[in-house]
């Protein structure tokens, strides 16, 4: 039992450490040139189209569901009147980025974790490798960058598509303008609630991008090796994710306190 | 004598516990075609890796041009690389490409040529391999076979000086298997290209072999002209080249 948790713990830190020195050699990298701009682009898109109906389903729901529950809550203190600001609030600061990073993280690290994974099994990485054609700049490096910069725009599509969700969840309990309600809602958010938000979305980006790499490119023989790949991206990267957030709030709570 | 290309000396090679080289040492001169013979699982892929730097020998040496393969820095390496061609035992032709794509990737990642250079040697290079036909479609809808020719074809058209096959005539028939071998001898002689082909196949080693070896259990037990090991007495290569003869001790065999 001791034996085995401490096998267990080292592993981990072993895995950490790679992850580290993974992450090292991004930044090492991504400066570099030859620029791959175009596969950038070319990830960006199938990323986008990959996760854009589920999130646009999920974005809809949560805005509707948040003002649905919300709305006798308020109520019971005779508050009603904050609803708007209240909804866009919890989903501008909190829910849609996390909300969104953890559907991406499902999505997004997953497959790369399994493209990446079955390229090491089968080897393509190898033969780009003899080709003379960095396979950690061509495939990871892009896939990062990629998911670093889609992630920020998803999830401001997303908040927009909440706040309209919960703006037809209030139209069925009572009449409320369009002009009203973004006029509340205008006047309730202040920078120092987008700009953190936003910001952290591209450190999820990053995380998910980073953790199915890693886990692809250092994906083991075999196609459990591919499966085992793509699974362990996304768990680990949803929970790298919900800890990140965390850390990030508690910070942007000293540096802008509300 | 023609100048020594490539020189691998006592490169052994273990994974864990399991010895897959054993001080294997193999020379190949300017424009020559070595042979490398030897039952599956012998390390014949391993060798070839080592070779291009892609596995680290754990002892030994090798040195391609007179310089260190192991002690190379990126950009010699890259310099290295650029200039030798690898055909993969399993073709490794990336998946999310066409065939085109595969092909003109080396060229376009690597090289500066213009759009219709790149085009038109991606067009010759199929044709070199019979399969035109086959230029815009995904990797997934090919044979293994064809695959196995993609591969070559993509791995040759850098026209690289070295050149290493691994099983370069597998999964196809004899006919088709006869083309390639004829193919292989063909660049060998037009471009002066050096190259090491490992092959279970007779039809293939009779067209294009000039030297072969054998390596069994980690170690190169024979070299010489074809010729010269098939006709050996060595028990453990008649096994190998006779198609006759069967060893005693395969009992399962018997049955038929
Ligand atoms: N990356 C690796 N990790 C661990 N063991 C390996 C690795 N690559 C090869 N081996 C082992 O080394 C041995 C030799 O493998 P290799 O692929 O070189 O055989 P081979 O001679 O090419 O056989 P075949 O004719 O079947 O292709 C095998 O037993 C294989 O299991
Ligand atoms: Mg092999």
């Amino acid at each position: 039992m001791v034996s085995s948790t401490g096998k267990s713990l080292k592993a981990f830190f072993i895995e950490i450490g790679g992850m580290t020195a993974f992450m090292m050699r991004f930044f090492r990298y991504f400066l570099l040139p030859p620029y791959e701009f175009a596969e950038i682009r070319k990830h960006m898109e199938e990323l986008g189209v990959k996760t854009l109906p589920i999130v646009s389903v999920t974005g809809f729901l949560i805005g509707f569901v948040l003002a649905l529950q919300s709305h006798p809550i308020l109520a019971r203190f005779g508050a009603e009147s904050v609803l708007p600001a209240m909804v866009a609030l919890s989903v501008i600061r909190e829910l849609g980025p996390v909300l969104t990073a953890l559907i991406f993280a499902g999505r997004v690290s997953s497959g790369i974790g399994a493209e990446l994974g079955s390229m090491r099994v089968t080897e393509q990485i190898d033969a780009m490798e003899v080709s003379a054609i960095d396979p950690f700049k061509f495939l990871v490096v892009t896939r990062i960058i990629a998911c670093t910069m889609i992630l920020p725009l998803l999830t401001m599509y997303v908040n927009f598509i909440a706040l309209i969700g919960s703006y037809v969840s209030i139209l069925l309990l009572q009449a409320m303008s369009l002009q009203l309600y973004t006029g509340e809602i205008i006047q309730a958010i202040g920078f120092v609630d987008l700009l953190p938000a936003v910001a952290k979305t591209f450190f999820f980006g990053f995380i998910v991008g980073l953790v199915g790499s890693f886990k692809g490119f250092n994906a083991e023989k075999g196609t459990e090796g591919v499966g085992k790949a793509s699974t362990s991206s996304v768990v680990v990267s949803s929970l790298l994710i919900l800890i990140m957030d965390s850390v990030l709030v508690k910070i942007s709570l000293i540096i802008w306190p509300i | 004598m023609a100048n020594l290309i490539i020189d691998i000396q006592n490169v052994s090679k273990s994974f864990g516990d399991f010895t897959v080289l054993d001080g294997v040492s193999v020379k190949v001169h300017e424009g020559e075609n070595l042979v490398v013979f030897g039952k599956s699982g012998t390390g014949k892929s391993v060798l070839l890796k080592c070779l291009v730097g892609l596995l680290e020998p754990d002892q030994g040496n090798i040195e391609v041009y007179g310089q260190s393969v192991l002690k190379m820095k990126k950009k010699e390496m890259d310099a290295y690389r650029k200039n030798l061609g690898f055909l993969f035992q399993s073709a490794a032709l990336y998946d999310s490409m066409t065939v085109r794509e595969n092909l003109e990737f080396p060229l376009r990642k690597n090289f500066k040529f213009s759009e219709e250079e790149i085009r038109a040697k991606a067009e010759r290079a199929l044709q070199m391999v019979d399969l035109s036909h086959a230029i815009d479609k995904m990797p997934s809808e090919l044979s293994g076979g064809m695959r196995k020719r993609v591969g070559l074809a993509r791995s040759i058209i850098t026209e690289p000086k070295i050149m290493l096959y691994d099983e370069p005539t597998t999964g196809l028939d004899p006919i088709t298997t006869k083309e390639i071998s004829k193919l292989i001898r063909n660049l060998q002689q037009e471009l002066k290209m050096t190259s090491i082909i490992v092959t279970h196949d007779m039809i293939c080693a009779q067209i294009i072999a000039d030297r072969a070896i054998v390596l069994h259990k980690g170690k190169v037990v024979i070299e010489g002209s074809l010729n010269e090991l098939i006709s050996s007495n060595n028990p453990f290569l008649i096994n190998f080249f006779s198609p006759d003869i069967i060893e005693e001790t395969n009992g399962e065999i018997d049955g038929f």
